[in-house]
């Protein structure tokens, strides 16, 4: 590698202060706030049985680790999840792809599908209860329905923004409209089906804690509601701070998924 | 000349809800074996539609269009289509890009294979072949791009100003470039642009159309005697500012 000059050097050097300063006053904060919150809870300045407290969260967290209830939860929301986005990220795709085929079709059925994106699928919850069951398929299908419009409507969007003159290049090659499909639009629109995903993750995540809400045995979303009714709020605070875990590592993964292929 | 394209009496019109658009307006002309004709006229004046339409993308309302004798079709396996940029594709690599066509026609041989190889050799891409083209200069994009049309064979290449993207001088040796491939290889071409020196120093015969609605005004044949036989080199004939001018009015009178 060629010398770095001292001006270099030092634009490297002030970067990575910086950067390590940002990192410093992120944790600080965290530190603060939980400090804060145990401090508050702790002077009686807050009342620890309805704000819990960040010790009583750890402990609850740790006594259920023990008894192995907490993976049980974390397990059944994290499965719940990932089916509903998997099957978000295929049928979206695959609804795109036909609507994309078929002109005629996806001009049909537009109006529908900005009614269903913009509808609020909590109000569909009661009715899949009703239909499916107080049972897990109720949960992915009510997780299913908050993602999946939005996901048809945006990568249908991507896929018709397309360069058109790309397209005309595959059938001056002789292509076909498939070919123009899988040479041009879904390559091309790699980036945009992944940061599609990130979207789709974490409404996936949204609906199924709707959807434990309202029927469920098992899962964050049922930890919350029952400790909300028996008043245990240090599993209530657990529970979301788990989910905020989860959601960050979720989010992460597809992060990842985007610099190896984005 | 043996006419290789005739087009007689070919008009076409666009259509939108605010109206019908007249793009061009009874057009004749012919192209022979071998021949480099290019096309110039003001913008709008239909040159790009007049591609698509020898090339079978779009139909015209009237008129016909025929190579050797036959009605032309979208992906005639005798055309070549070079657009204005390279549209190279950033996912494949430079080699993958220039077998698109070959691997659309399912014409994915060992033979022709070796063909395109032998290209990217030729032209100084075969360094490149791995890499992504982002990795290629503009020049190296558009000679890619060229190797991508010419990997089918087509008898005939329709140049759609492929050189307007790049900067003057990397457009002045590309033209260099792209004009000695054609010749060398044999090719038929139709190049359109709106740059009178480039048609001027790479064609055989210069069609002028008018604007919008695009007609054909003159047809000049241009040569340059032997010693001038590159585009570069045809800039620096005497006879190049002659033929400019010549041009050059017949734009201005009817334009």
């Amino acid at each position: 590698m060629d010398k770095i000059s001292a001006a270099q050097q030092k634009f490297l050097q002030d970067r990575n202060f910086h950067h390590k300063k940002i990192l410093l006053l992120r944790c600080l904060l965290l530190i603060l706030l939980l400090a804060a919150w145990e401090i508050a809870s702790r002077t009686g300045l807050i009342n620890s049985f309805i704000f819990s407290s960040p010790s009583r969260i750890v402990l609850t967290a740790w006594q259920m680790i023990a008894d192995g209830s907490l993976w049980l939860h974390l397990g059944v929301t994290l499965g719940e999840t990932l089916i509903s986005f998997l099957a978000v990220t295929l049928f979206g795709l695959m609804a795109a792809i036909l609507l994309w085929l078929f002109p005629s079709v996806s001009e049909v059925l537009e109006p529908y599908l900005v009614m269903l994106n913009s509808l609020p699928k909590s109000a569909l919850a009661p009715l899949l209860i009703v239909w499916l069951g107080n049972n897990v398929r109720t949960v992915i299908v009510a997780a299913v329905s908050v993602a999946v419009f939005g996901s048809i409507i945006t990568l249908h969007t991507g896929f018709r923004e397309i360069d058109g003159d790309k397209v005309k290049l595959i059938y001056s090659l002789g292509g076909s409209k498939k070919d123009v499909m899988f040479k041009v639009i879904v390559p091309g629109s790699i980036p945009m089906i992944i940061s599609n995903m990130k979207v789709n993750v974490g409404l996936c995540l949204v609906g199924v804690i709707i959807g434990e809400f309202l029927s469920a045995k098992a899962g964050l979303g049922y930890l919350i509601i029952y400790s909300s009714q028996t008043f245990r709020m240090d599993w209530m605070l657990m529970s979301i701070v788990i989910l905020c875990l989860l959601s960050t590592v979720l989010y992460q993964g597809i992060r990842i998924l985007e610099k190896k292929f984005g | 000349m043996d006419a290789m394209l005739s087009l007689s009496h070919v008009s076409f019109s666009y259509h939108t809800l605010g109206g019908e658009t007249l793009a061009l307006r009874d057009i004749s002309f012919s192209v022979g074996f071998g021949e480099f004709a290019a096309i110039v006229g003001p913008s709008g004046c239909g040159k790009s539609t007049l591609l698509s339409l020898i090339c079978g993308l779009i139909q015209p309302e009237s008129g016909a269009i025929t190579m050797a004798g036959k009605p032309t079709a979208a992906g005639s396996p005798g055309i070549g289509y070079m657009l204005q940029r390279d549209h190279l594709f950033e996912w494949r690599t430079v080699y993958d890009n220039v077998l698109l066509g070959l691997e659309i026609q399912k014409k994915l041989t060992a033979e022709n294979r070796r063909r395109v190889e032998q290209m990217l050799e030729t032209y100084g891409l075969s360094a490149f072949a791995g890499m992504k083209p982002s990795a290629l200069s503009g020049g190296m994009k558009q000679r890619a791009a060229l190797i991508r049309t010419l990997a089918l064979d087509p008898e005939l290449l329709l140049l759609d100003e492929p050189f307007s993207a790049l900067d003057y001088q990397t457009r002045l040796e590309v033209a260099d470039d792209i004009g000695m491939i054609i010749r060398r290889e044999g090719k038929t071409a139709i190049l359109v642009t709106h740059d009178l020196s480039e048609a001027i120093s790479m064609a055989d015969r210069v069609i002028v159309l008018s604007k919008r609605p695009g007609q054909v005004k003159s047809i000049i044949p241009v040569s340059f005697p032997d010693e001038y036989d590159t585009p570069l080199k045809k800039r620096n004939a005497e006879q190049f500012s002659h033929y400019f001018n010549l041009i050059w009015k017949e734009l201005k009178q009817y334009g």
